[in-house]
């Protein structure tokens, strides 16, 4: 499995990758940084762009952008488009951004019930009012995975996706080949 | 009896006795076909349509077509898994099928099916549909959410337990679901007991035990350990009644 990363050259040009956490829980991130040590192999043959782990807030060119959560508002759909504009491979990362997930269990309410009985009816939860500051980005009326907005070249199921899946994922896409997952790295759950 | 009728499945000679079908004859002889609404202890329903193969070069059900001597049958080829996975697919995107909050994850016939066909997305535009649970019961919950309409739990009622708590009802992809037969529509108003073959036929997580969430953990259960193709000559699991 670490074949391709000791043939690679040390010299060669490092490969851009992004990431990002839309509608998620940054688990899927969490699961990717169990890769562990395996991280500094990765180092000498990637570097970050736009990503949690460097904070830079907007992506440039890129040649792999892996995108965990589906979409719940618009800033979500804004930051996915800059991600699809700028990433030559982009990967849906576990279950929310292949299905929508989690938040999606709030597709079968109507939005402004929820808003309401969150912060304006229901007894302990605050009753200041629905926010409404032009700072924070509008809900959608449903949570929607990625795919039904942008192409999406590769998935990676999960909640999260083990380390290991992470992991192949990337060797293949690194070493040149299409990313497969073998029974026990393929799981929704 | 001995026999010497056999047809090619995949280039692979399959013994089967007169009467057998296809997927019978498969299933003995420990060959996995894709299936979702097929059960061995049933007639054949013919509706899911995961096991069409190619018999003699025509797409057939492989749980309703009967084997014949000499048969030559296409089962896993790129093509046929190809349409399986769009089935899935549309499965998927009909229903809410959200695994990692599901108790059946890891036991889920829909579920270990995926995986074998390596259906790596829903592909098409989810439905989200409005499928609210049945919680009447004092030791069974329905999650309606979960269904693919393979009717099982209609014929295990009727036939097995002479009860007839199901029903197929409705029209088109948001219409039709599964009715409970009683005059409130609930469960609960029915005789349906923990002891029902129906309360343990379910191929997803539609029919759930109360009360016994997780017993075995996410990662132990039975699809985590082998894939469903190694293990077509085990005998389902149902919980005991």
């Amino acid at each position: 499995m670490n074949a391709p990363m000791n043939a690679a050259p040390v010299t060669a040009k490092k490969l851009k990758v992004a990431t990002t956490s839309l509608a998620g829980c940054f688990g899927c991130h969490m699961s990717f940084l169990d890769i562990d040590e395996r991280i500094l192999k990765l180092l000498e043959l990637v570097e970050f762009d736009r990503s949690p782990i460097t904070d830079i807030k907007h992506c440039g060119p890129c040649d792999l952008g892996l995108i965990e959560g589906g979409l719940c508002n618009a800033e979500n759909v804004h930051v996915l488009r800059e991600f699809r504009k700028n990433c030559k491979i982009l990967v849906a990362v576990g279950a929310c951004a292949i299905n929508g997930g989690l938040p999606a269990q709030r597709n079968h309410l109507d939005l402004r019930d929820i808003l309401e009985e969150v912060y304006q009816t229901e007894y302990l939860l605050g009753r200041a009012g629905i926010p409404n500051d032009p700072e924070l980005p509008l809900p959608l009326n449903k949570v929607h995975p990625i795919h039904e907005v942008v192409k999406v070249d590769y998935f990676l199921p999960g909640c999260p996706p083990p380390a290991d899946a992470f992991w192949k994922l990337l060797t293949d896409l690194l070493a040149g080949r299409t990313p497969t997952l073998g029974h026990g790295l393929m799981h929704y759950d | 009896m001995t026999t010497d009728l056999t047809f090619q499945l995949d280039g692979e000679d399959i013994a089967f006795t007169p009467g057998q079908t296809i997927m019978q004859a498969a299933k003995a002889a420990g060959v996995y076909i894709p299936h979702l609404c097929w059960h061995p202890d049933f007639a054949p329903h013919g509706s899911c349509k995961l096991c069409t193969v190619k018999a003699n070069g025509r797409f057939a059900s492989s749980c309703t077509l009967e084997a014949q001597a000499g048969m030559s049958v296409e089962n896993r080829s790129g093509e046929l898994d190809d349409k399986r996975r769009t089935l899935l697919q549309m499965l998927f995107v009909e229903g809410n099928h959200f695994c990692p909050s599901c108790e059946k994850s890891g036991n889920c016939t829909l579920q270990a099916t995926a995986y074998e066909l390596k259906m790596m997305s829903p592909h098409f535009d989810m439905f989200y549909p409005d499928r609210p649970v049945d919680a009447s019961h004092p030791d069974i919950l329905l999650d309606f959410n979960r269904c693919i309409m393979c009717s099982l739990c209609v014929t295990a009622s009727r036939e097995v337990d002479g009860k007839n708590v199901f029903a197929m009802g409705g029209r088109g992809i948001l219409g039709r679901r599964i009715h409970i037969n009683s005059e409130s529509g609930k469960l609960g108003d029915t005789d349906f007991a923990l002891t029902d073959r129906a309360a343990h036929i379910c191929p997803v997580g539609v029919i759930l035990e109360k009360r016994k969430g997780f017993a075995v953990p996410i990662g132990e259960r039975r699809y985590d350990k082998a894939p469903i193709n190694e293990q077509v000559k085990e005998p389902l699991k149902e919980a005991a009644p």
